[in-house]
């Protein structure tokens, strides 16, 4: 490591012992990293001193670290998954910070994510959602050929658009009105785009729903500041579809 | 249908969608009326005759104040849903990206000043007007000689400066609540799509433009007639 590239970092880190704890934030002075180290090494050259001198160490969400997961989380200076847009937090880099900053470092805070431990928040309401009805419920068979279903390319292109949610919860996260609705919107319409998924559209589109209303997220107002923050990209447009399945689905009822 | 307009978050965005486009429709109509007064008081005074005290008009306000009453408690019961699904914990740090628009977070608040701008409003002319004359044919003795004259109403009030000021700043408030509402009304029916994104989305702020800049012209109109008639 060249002298020169090293950077300090004070972190702002809420910690928070259990679900039923009080939180609070502590702030760890002078962390030593690159600004070629992403930000979860930096947590974890954070915790190794912190393990060093006996203190427990920062519990927060990571698994493949290539931004496909979507297990990391953390609000970052006021942003889910951080400052960089389209990315997710294992895929920021503290070049995007100054030398000497001061990063406040929260968990996702929803009704619907309650915090587990320190940076922790249980999102298993998104799997709740995804069973209710985000699949096909009948044998589709075996591959086909892929010209036997004939499918534009702008429709296949938008359903893999939707596909690429990663179902991480910044949605939710950004969302004032705590919404599931781009999450949501997104595993509807990556169905309802295919002619396998378009048979339960609207049963779909209604358990969904329904479930995302049970479980306490909050009513969509249209800020955008889902799609704002999406380290997909997922398209408020997905919002539309689901609105649109929705209703037919009830006015058909 | 089971009642989803009542118990699924969507269905709850349908009535302040449907309410909500009913209200900027409303607003559209009384927008064109406001506008003949710029050209003749008499011919202003002739739509407040025709929407005075008769049954048509009163079924008219009744139904419009239903539409005022509906979207305004769906408001409430939504925001406090909402403040309900965020938790109790509040984030240190927020910070709101380029792209949402400060309207679309704040529009409670601007619902709450155009609102307030509405008891000031029905006190300025509908008290005067439609009220009097209700009065009047329940009995109550009162001069109804004036209750025609909106162009009279007009002229008083635009002739204050402190009304001016106040009518300008509801109509900035409400211009911001269009700017959002009016896409968003759309969105939620689910009348928008990756084309139609930017286009529903401008359509409503020229809407908003349109119909806010025809209720201040009439505004300030009559503030200079007062100056230039003082002078």
């Amino acid at each position: 490591m060249a002298t020169e590239n090293i950077m300090r970092v004070n972190l702002k880190v809420w910690r928070q012992a259990g679900p039923k704890e009080k939180g609070a934030f502590v702030t760890y002075e002078n962390v030593e990293t690159t600004p070629d180290t992403s930000f979860l090494e930096t947590l974890d050259i954070l915790n190794e001193t912190l393990v060093e001198k006996g203190e427990e160490p920062i519990v927060f969400d990571h698994d493949c670290r290539e931004g496909i997961c979507g297990m990391c989380s953390l609000y970052i200076n006021g942003h889910p998954h951080g400052p960089a847009t389209g990315a997710t937090t294992c895929q920021l880099y503290m070049r995007r910070f100054k030398n000497g900053e001061t990063i406040t470092v929260e968990p996702w805070r929803s009704a619907a994510f309650p915090v587990i431990k320190d940076l922790m928040v249980n999102r298993n309401a998104y799997d709740q959602i995804q069973q209710a009805g985000g699949y096909v419920s009948f044998n589709c068979g075996g591959a086909q050929d892929a010209n036997a279903i004939p499918i534009s390319k702008e429709i296949a292109d938008e359903a893999m658009d939707s596909a690429t949610c990663i179902g991480c919860g910044a949605c939710a996260a950004a969302c004032k009105n705590g919404s599931a609705m781009l999450f949501v919107s997104a595993k509807v319409s990556q169905l309802a785009l295919l002619p396998q998924g378009k048979v339960e559209a609207a049963a779909r589109a209604k358990a969904m729903v329904a479930k995302m209303d049970e479980l306490g997220f909050g009513n969509c107002t249209n800020t955008g500041a889902c799609a704002a923050e999406c380290p997909k990209n997922i398209s408020l447009s997905n919002i539309a579809r689901l609105n649109r399945e929705f209703l037919c689905a009830k006015f058909k009822d | 249908m089971n009642l989803f307009i009542l118990n699924s978050s969507i269905g709850r965005k349908l009535v302040m969608s449907i309410t909500g486009l009913f209200l900027v429709l409303f607003l559209t109509f009384h927008m064109c009326m406001n506008i003949v007064a710029l050209f003749s008081a008499e011919a202003y005074n002739m739509i407040c005759e025709f929407l005075g005290a008769n049954w048509y008009a009163l079924v008219g306000t009744a139904v419009l104040a239903a539409g005022f009453i509906i979207h305004i408690i769906y408001a409430l019961v939504l925001t406090i849903q909402n403040r309900k699904a965020r938790g109790n914990d509040r984030y240190e740090v927020t910070s709101r990206p380029k792209s949402v628009e400060w309207a679309s977070q704040n529009m409670l608040a601007l619902g709450v000043v155009i609102l307030s701008f509405l008891a000031l409003h029905l006190y300025h002319f509908w008290a005067k007007m439609q009220l009097v004359e209700l009065q009047h044919m329940a009995g109550t003795n009162v001069d109804t000689s004036m209750v025609t004259n909106g162009a009279y109403y007009i002229q008083q009030t635009f002739s204050n400066p402190v009304n001016v000021v106040l009518y300008l700043i509801a109509l900035c408030a409400l211009w911001f609540h269009l700017s959002h509402g009016f896409w968003s009304a759309l969105q939620s029916m689910g009348l928008d799509n990756k084309t139609w994104f930017n286009r529903v989305k401008n359509i409503g702020i020229v809407y908003a433009t349109i119909l806010v800049g025809g209720f201040a012209i009439v505004v300030i109109a009559f503030f200079i007639k007062s100056l230039c008639c003082a002078a």
